[in-house]
């Protein structure tokens, strides 16, 4: 009948496409960058993450993509590069003896402590301010960068500063940074608009659907670098002191991470990488 | 708005690399969609006492929810609850909740729309009621259900951009990165990239309107 | 098991993401029916020109991400000179998007209606305009209705996406309450249930209308 013939073949058909998919999905998975899966058995409680980079020979570090100077994803080359991608590379030369040995992941505000507990990646390096609240959910390194919040601005904005903010104003900023917290504390009036990442809200303050965006000002400095007809303002009104988080429980990792830090101020490195993204040496 | 500047070489391969994840998201999302949603669709014709109403209450609440809401919780939810899936697994996970409800509905009124005629005449015949199914109902109701399963395609592959606030590295993301570099680059990027979603699925659409005719 | 405190200390938040997401979804209703049915005319007009942009439109609009749609409105508009506060953006994405949808939809109506109506309007003395607005188009709606209640119901899933541009819907409310306490599965299940409480009730009221249309055939 022909029903029959034709059922036959779209049956047939599935079969292909079922195989033909489930192929895919293995080389589709490994080869994409988000694909690779989870290899987060035991990641929840931390232990032993230093075992596991060893074992895999791979540090698999999440990084931002979008914020120039710290971590700023070229589509041109493909490569992310940056002053956090650069710790993390003195880390897998620590760890494993050779700084290729690493694997970056986009990370976002809003999804880098997720991606951490699920064991996506060992560590977060993208510009993560340690705060109380935070040490609640990870663990954190010591101090490896000294941010200040602070507001970026056109040009000839009449903005300079968090006084001159006034109601009607809007601010943008950053789903999940504290950023949004801060500046909604200090300047209650102003309307605050968030956005999955910085370079969703520099576009739309380039689109002039905000007076103002903040952040941290290593991160703004970046962002005017990239467009001269926006400028810094000033002053800074909170302090932003970046750490590496780790899983918490996993003292052992957290130590060594600390441990080359250290080594690293002593040896004249970290002078290096700051004076190679900053432009000046390290204030001490 | 600079186009020249926008379409360089390197943001077009760079597209390019987003729009391949972007396919292969959308196909496995479609192929397991389809399977899971044929057979749920069965089960809920089958008016089998219980797994059927089990059935219809899940799939009504999946199909009233947003996609975007779906997303988050299969990759930021669930970690919560110790089901870890990167973003990649995440965003196909997603979409093939998501679409094998709205596709299961499709199925199941297409094996409504099947003549009682039909079913009677083959269980008289001697057809068990499962052989009735596999072999009448079934062929008779797919070949109906290919336009308005194809425009479910459609929306699935539209859907995927919706996986950009997760940060997959698909079409869209990439289109946002390459904005980011310089706003005079928005207009021309979501154009092209505009393009290559229309490409693809308005072909769809003809291979839809085809297999309808065919089988007409 | 859920934590409903989340839900009591940020409650005036998800209120206002939830009203936002009702405002958002029922100006886009209006606003795609109206210009869907313009579509829906152009596209069945019988001068040319029209047609040819009915189609172009719909078309096009149907096999593009609405993401990219409200994209457009946000950032693409502004380079254009016409900035658009993100709620405004949003919404107008939506409408343009869905307005595709639905001149489908009320073009397959129109065309449900016997070709003779239109003929008898005519020679008993109707323009077309006037044979549209009082005979055909009257008819055709009552057909639409359905589909139009699953187009209601897809336009409030599909404000969810005002929460990327901060559009202040109940997914980007969502979003903050979920950075502010650093939960996510308890936060976004109310935020589940708030579009259940909108999507729920149209779908059995869809439901209900498509088994009376089928009942008065």
């Amino acid at each position: 009948m022909k029903t029959k013939n034709v059922w036959k073949k779209i049956a047939g058909m599935g079969l292909v496409l079922m195989l033909s998919a489930t192929a895919l999905a293995g080389c589709g998975g490994a080869k994409s960058e988000g694909g690779t899966a989870s290899t987060g058995a035991g990641a929840a409680a931390g232990t032993g993450t230093l075992a596991k980079i060893k074992e895999r020979d791979k540090f698999v570090v999440g990084v931002k993509y979008d914020l120039n100077l710290f971590g700023l994803k070229d589509p041109a080359s493909g490569n992310v590069e940056g002053f956090d991608i650069d710790i993390a590379k003195a880390i897998a030369k620590k760890v494993l003896g050779d700084e290729n040995k690493i694997e970056l992941k986009e990370v976002t505000s809003k999804t880098r402590i997720p991606m951490l507990k699920n064991g996506e990646i060992d560590a977060i390096i993208a510009t993560m301010t340690i705060t109380e609240d935070r040490k609640k959910e990870v663990d954190f390194s010591d101090v490896y960068f000294l941010a200040g919040q602070s507001l970026l601005v056109k040009k000839d904005s009449p903005i300079n500063g968090l006084k001159d903010l006034q109601k009607g104003m809007k601010v943008l900023t950053a789903k999940g940074s504290t950023s949004a917290k801060n500046i909604r504390a200090s300047a209650p009036d102003v309307e605050v608009l968030e956005f999955e990442n910085y370079a969703e809200a520099f576009t739309a303050l380039k689109a002039g659907q905000g007076d103002a965006l903040t952040t941290d000002n290593a991160l703004l400095y970046g962002m005017a670098k990239q467009d001269p007809n926006y400028r810094v303002t000033e002053e800074t009104f909170t302090e932003e002191p970046y750490g590496i988080a780790i899983n918490k429980g996993d003292a052992e990792f957290v130590k060594a991470v600390n441990d080359l830090l250290k080594e690293m101020k002593e040896n004249g490195e970290y002078d290096k990488i700051y004076e190679k993204w900053i432009g000046e040496k390290p204030k001490k | 708005m600079d186009f020249i500047g926008a379409y360089a070489p390197s943001h077009l391969t760079f597209l390019l690399e987003g729009f391949w994840l972007t396919l292969q998201v959308a196909f496995l999302a479609i192929v397991f969609s389809f399977a899971i949603a044929i057979v749920v669709g069965v089960l809920r014709y089958a008016n089998i006492p219980g797994v059927s109403q089990a059935l219809a209450t899940v799939v009504e609440l999946i199909r009233n929810l947003p996609l975007l809401l779906i997303i988050f919780f299969t990759y930021f939810a669930l970690p919560e609850v110790g089901i870890k899936l990167d973003k990649f697994y995440a965003a196909v996970l997603a979409l093939v909740i998501f679409e094998a409800a709205m596709l299961s509905e499709i199925v199941r009124s297409g094996l409504k729309s099947v003549e009682k005629g039909q079913i009677e005449a083959a269980r008289s015949s001697g057809l068990t009621y499962v052989q009735t199914l596999w072999h009448i109902i079934l062929p008779q109701a797919l070949r109906r259900m290919v336009p308005p399963i194809v425009s479910q395609f459609i929306s699935l592959l539209k859907d995927t951009s919706l996986a950009v606030v997760i940060a997959l590295p698909e079409l869209m993301n990439h289109a946002q990165i390459i904005n980011g570099r310089n706003v005079n680059y928005v207009i021309p990027t979501f154009l092209l990239v505009a393009v290559m979603y229309f490409v693809v699925n308005y072909a769809l659409s003809i291979v839809s309107k085809r297999l309808e005719n065919k089988h007409a | 098991m859920i934590d409903f405190s989340i839900l009591f200390d940020h409650w005036d938040m998800y209120l206002e993401g939830f009203w936002n997401t009702v405002q958002a979804s029922l100006l886009a209703l209006v606003g795609s029916f109206v210009l869907g049915t313009l579509f829906a005319i152009f596209r069945i007009s019988p001068i040319r020109p029209l047609n040819w942009i009915g189609t172009a439109y719909v078309e096009f609009v149907r096999n593009i991400p609405l993401i990219l749609v409200v994209f457009l409105f946000f950032v693409g508009l502004p380079a254009m000179g016409i900035l658009l506060a993100p709620f405004v953006a949003g919404t107008l994405g939506l409408t343009v998007y869905t307005a595709a949808f639905i001149a489908e939809t009320i073009r397959a109506g129109i065309l449900a209606v016997p070709k003779g109506q239109m003929e008898a309007a005519r020679s008993s003395g109707l323009t077309y305009g006037q044979a549209m607005r009082y005979i055909i188009l009257p008819q055709a709606i009552k057909v639409v209705i359905p589909p139009m209640g699953n187009q209601f119901i897809n336009l409030v899933k599909n404000s969810s996406v005002l929460g990327v541009i901060a559009g202040l819907d109940l997914m980007y409310f969502g979003d903050l309450i979920s950075a502010d306490t650093f939960v996510t599965f308890d936060v976004y299940i109310f935020v589940a249930i708030f579009y259940l409480i909108l999507t729920l009730p149209l779908s059995m009221l869809v439901s209900y209308w498509e088994r009376r249309l089928a009942g008065s055939r």
